[in-house]
């Protein structure tokens, strides 16, 4: 993917609860009680369609929330609990228009013959606007839910254990997105022939089974859901090392990471494309995303005073995987067209405090892109592929029937 | 004094993937984009519908090995569809059919929970057991159940579910911005559950929802299934339309009720039902004739005698007569993913049958199967099947019914625009809906109400 200056950027809000930092629902603007109403979620992703983003995501996990990577917190002085994402996607989708759609599922405990049928229905009731954020979960707690498969505690991630427990999950993960890529390509676009003369609904012909046989389960198809508009909905994952580089390089179209610097940026982006050419992928369009946690306000000096008045609320220092941004609409323009000439194609904005820094977002740093003529002035596509500038891919069983 | 009479529930059935579903005709549309839905969806609400229903299938059907091409093939995905049409309709019940057998409590539960809040109240779950190894190739778990399980698990399954919803109150959320108490407690949607076929234990994520839990119906017609709705479901969707058929099943799930200390209006017998329009009898008549023609092509009636004779018998003639070999009664079947295979539990019976008829009114194949198969329920001018309609309900051979149009997405306006106002006027149906959620349209009590007169008492 071509990150020329001139290429536009890109630009995505991921919506979780309030807003990212842990106190956002105190603050006078947030909605707290409306949390688990349709409204509260339509209200933000239209904010989102006024100011010409690319695409919101949703977050989701199996577990309530918690401040503990392991386990639930038992915490009452935050948002907890939420909606299924692919659920709260689909109830919005027939109130936009253009705007990508992108829900997040947990791959580690569900099914993808489930998943692939879901997210080709979000792509056929948003008419080509749906994506999906694969996320796997080491929590114990999670996997109790299920009963399924029990997962050791993983205390510190870099031990020789845990990496081959988290290398196990994520090559299920990359299995898991294989069968949900297959299953969208199972029917070819024109199956579907309503041929009276014979009486045949569908050319079987052009149906696939896509016969996955991994290590970690078998799925044989066709999906019951044609092949959704878009061919394929854009696939998209958040990864922190390289264990998830890998997963992103093996099977995403979009892959968030979470640079501090340029410098950083630098080297991650380098990682992915390594891990691509390594996977024969060298090439292969690839998004990669920077994500930034962002308190925006007219003067630097408000934004870091509200930051702290959150902390104290809180009562610790909020600090996650991504940088925490502090300042102006135009000091995140600078930084953003920073980290673009290190490689990143796009951003994924997490708004510290939705209410607040989502309409800053929208009001006024997209302005200020486009006045820096890097962003767009209006929607230029109706799917999320071609906002994306990525095209409609060829059928992988179709290609090979007449190869 | 004679009984007050009985209101009638109404829901529709979005067209689906069997030969009811005509495909052919000039006004069938897509099956598949949400614009159909959302004008299927739409009519059920002008016409104050209480639910709009979608039935599921997790393989596509195969016969002789190939995958049946006869019928519609496909469709979505059943929670996408229902959280978007939610959307598009502001009453209207939404009903999904999800299967207990591929599918975990823990994932099932919020997906519903997560339905009932983007509908303000108006989820229902068709719980389904079905079906086989053949379907379990799709699934990680890969497995499916011994016939003889399925409604062990599904029992557990339902009831860890409630659990599930049950796990919180409803008033845990007090978001209370001054003094920062979002959650009043901790413990919110805990639970443990341990049985047979689930142990799992933890939170459950998703606060309780505007209806508590979704409306319950179940949708399988053994003795076991019969138990299990009695027990455990506010309605079944069944295929007794006719008035004698409907009649005898009433009686018999209603009178499970009371083993389970529960009254007889705690459970709604709503049966699948078609119909045929005309302004006139005699033209409702010959319309349903051709309907039916188009529903049972040469190539379907074909396919529907190898239901039963489980024999390849493509190299018969429609238009002749039935095969004097018997049919083959072998394990195997040659039909996978059908639900009708199972109507016929003596294949030599009903192929015998089948002979008497054909030869008594010197029918062909088509002409048997045409007779024989899903003939529409009620066929005739608006008021002649509005009288029909009321007169099953009041004689008790069900509750209402859930209509199955044979046009997608057209095929309820008819029924919508000319049937419902006579039924409205003979006060029989709602003219408004009663509340907001789908238990308000159907009568049913709040969960809550139960379980506070159980933690009263
Ligand atoms: C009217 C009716 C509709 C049904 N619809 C579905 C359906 O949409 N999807 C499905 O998987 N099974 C469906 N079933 C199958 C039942 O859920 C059940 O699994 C099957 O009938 C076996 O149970 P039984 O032995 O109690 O009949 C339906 C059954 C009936 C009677």
């Amino acid at each position: 993917m071509s990150t020329t200056p001139s290429s536009p950027l890109h630009l995505a809000v991921a919506l979780d609860g309030t807003g990212w930092h842990p106190a956002s629902w105190r603050d006078p603007v947030a909605r707290p009680r409306d949390l688990f109403t349709a409204g509260y979620w339509a209200d933000l992703v239209a904010e989102a369609e006024r100011g010409l983003l690319d695409f919101v995501t949703f977050e989701d996990g199996l577990g309530l929330q918690s401040t503990h990577r392991l386990q639930p917190d038992g915490r009452t002085d935050q948002v907890r609990g939420r909606l299924d994402a692919v659920l709260l996607a689909a109830r919005i989708a027939p109130l936009t228009r253009h705007i990508g759609l992108v829900p997040t599922t947990v791959v580690t405990h569900t099914e993808p013959f489930h998943i692939s049928k879901a997210i080709a229905t979000l792509d056929y009731v948003s008419t080509g606007r749906a994506g999906l954020r694969v996320r796997v979960t080491a929590r114990p707690n999670e996997a109790a839910h299920f009963g399924r498969r029990t997962i050791p505690r993983l205390d510190d991630y870099e031990s020789p254990a845990a990496r081959e427990v988290l290398t196990g999950l994520f090559d299920e993960a990359a299995d898991y997105v294989e069968v949900v890529r297959r299953l969208w390509d199972s029917w070819e676009d024109d199956a579907e022939i309503r041929d009276t003369a014979t009486g045949r609904f569908i050319d079987r012909d052009k149906l696939h089974y896509i016969d996955f046989e991994g290590r970690h389960f078998n799925v044989k198809g066709p999906s019951i859901t044609p092949r959704p508009p878009q061919g394929q909905p854009l696939v998209s994952a958040l990864a922190h090392r390289t264990v998830a580089y890998r997963l992103v390089a093996r099977q995403a179209d979009i892959g968030y990471v979470t640079p501090h610097d340029p410098g950083e940026a630098h080297s991650i982006v380098a990682e992915i494309r390594a891990e691509q050419e390594a996977a024969g992928r060298a090439g292969r369009p690839l998004h990669i995303f920077g994500d930034l946690v962002v308190f925006l306000d007219d003067d630097p000096a408000a934004a870091t005073a509200r930051r702290e008045r959150l902390d104290a609320l809180a009562g610790y220092p909020y600090a996650g995987d991504a940088r925490v941004f502090t300042g102006t609409p135009a000091q995140l323009a600078d930084l953003l067209q920073e980290l673009r000439s290190a490689g990143l194609s796009g951003f994924r904005l997490r708004p510290a405090v939705l209410g607040h820094d989502l309409p800053a977002i929208t009001r006024e740093l997209v302005p200020e892109l486009q006045r820096r003529g890097v962003f767009r002035r209006a929607y230029e596509a109706d799917t999320l592929r071609g906002l994306l500038g990525l095209a409609r891919p060829a059928n992988r069983y179709a290609a090979t029937a007449t190869a | 004094m004679s009984k007050p009479l009985k209101q009638i529930h109404l829901a529709a059935h979005f067209p689906g993937v069997n030969n009811t579903t005509v495909w052919s005709d000039p006004e069938a549309g897509s099956h598949i984009e949400f614009s159909s839905f959302a004008h299927f969806a739409r009519t059920a609400e002008r016409a104050k519908f209480d639910f709009l229903f979608l039935a599921e299938g997790l393989r596509l059907r195969e016969q002789g090995g190939k995958i049946y091409d006869l019928d519609v093939v496909g469709r979505p995905d059943t929670f996408t569809v229902l959280a978007a049409l939610a959307a598009v309709t502001e009453h209207l019940g939404l009903t999904g059919t999800i299967n207990s057998t591929f599918n975990e409590p823990y994932e099932v539960a919020r997906q519903f929970a997560s339905l009932d809040h983007l509908s303000g109240g108006r989820s229902a779950w068709n719980v389904v057991t079905s079906w086989d190894a053949f379907t379990g190739e799709n699934f990680r778990r890969g497995g499916f159940l011994p016939q003889e399980e399925r409604y062990s698990r599904a029992k557990e399954f339902l009831a860890t579910a409630g659990e599930l919803f049950d796990s919180w109150r409803g008033d845990e959320i007090l978001a209370d911005q001054a003094d920062g108490t979002f959650l009043r407690d901790a413990k919110a949607g805990s639970f443990v559950h341990s049985g047979r076929h689930f142990d799992i234990e933890g939170q459950f994520d998703v606060p309780r929802s505007p209806q508590g839990r979704p409306v319950i119906f179940q949708a399988g017609d053994s003795d076991e299934g019969r138990e299990f709705a009695a027990s455990s479901a506010d309605a079944i969707f069944s295929r007794y339309a006719t008035l004698q058929d409907g009649q005898a099943f009433y009686t018999d799930v209603k009178n499970r009720l009371a083993a389970y200390g529960r009254r007889h209006d705690q459970l709604l017998i709503l049966p699948a039902a078609t119909f045929v329009l005309g302004d006139t009898d005699a033209e409702a008549e010959e319309l349903a004739k051709e309907v039916r023609r188009q529903q049972v092509s040469g190539a379907t009636a074909i396919k529907h005698l190898e239901f039963v004779w489980n024999r390849d018998l493509s190299s018969y003639d429609p238009d002749g007569s039935l095969p004097d070999v018997d049919p083959d009664v072998g394990e195997d079947h040659i039909a996978r993913g059908r639900a009708q295979v199972r109507m016929y539990r003596d294949p030599l019976a009903t192929a015998r049958e089948w002979r008497e008829l054909a030869a008594a009114n010197n029918w062909s194949i088509r002409d048997l199967i045409i007779e024989t198969g899903n003939r529409q329920s009620f066929i005739g001018s608006p008021a002649t099947v509005a009288k029909t309609i009321n007169d099953f309900v009041q004689a008790d051979a069900s509750d209402g019914f859930i209509l199955v149009p044979h046009i997608t997405p057209g095929g309820l306006d008819g029924f919508a625009d000319k049937v419902v106002p006579l039924l409205q006027e003979q006060g029989v149906f709602r003219t408004e809906y009663e509340g907001p959620t789908l238990r308000d349209h159907l009568g049913l009590a709040h969960p809550d109400d139960a379980r506070d007169e159980r933690v009263a008492s």
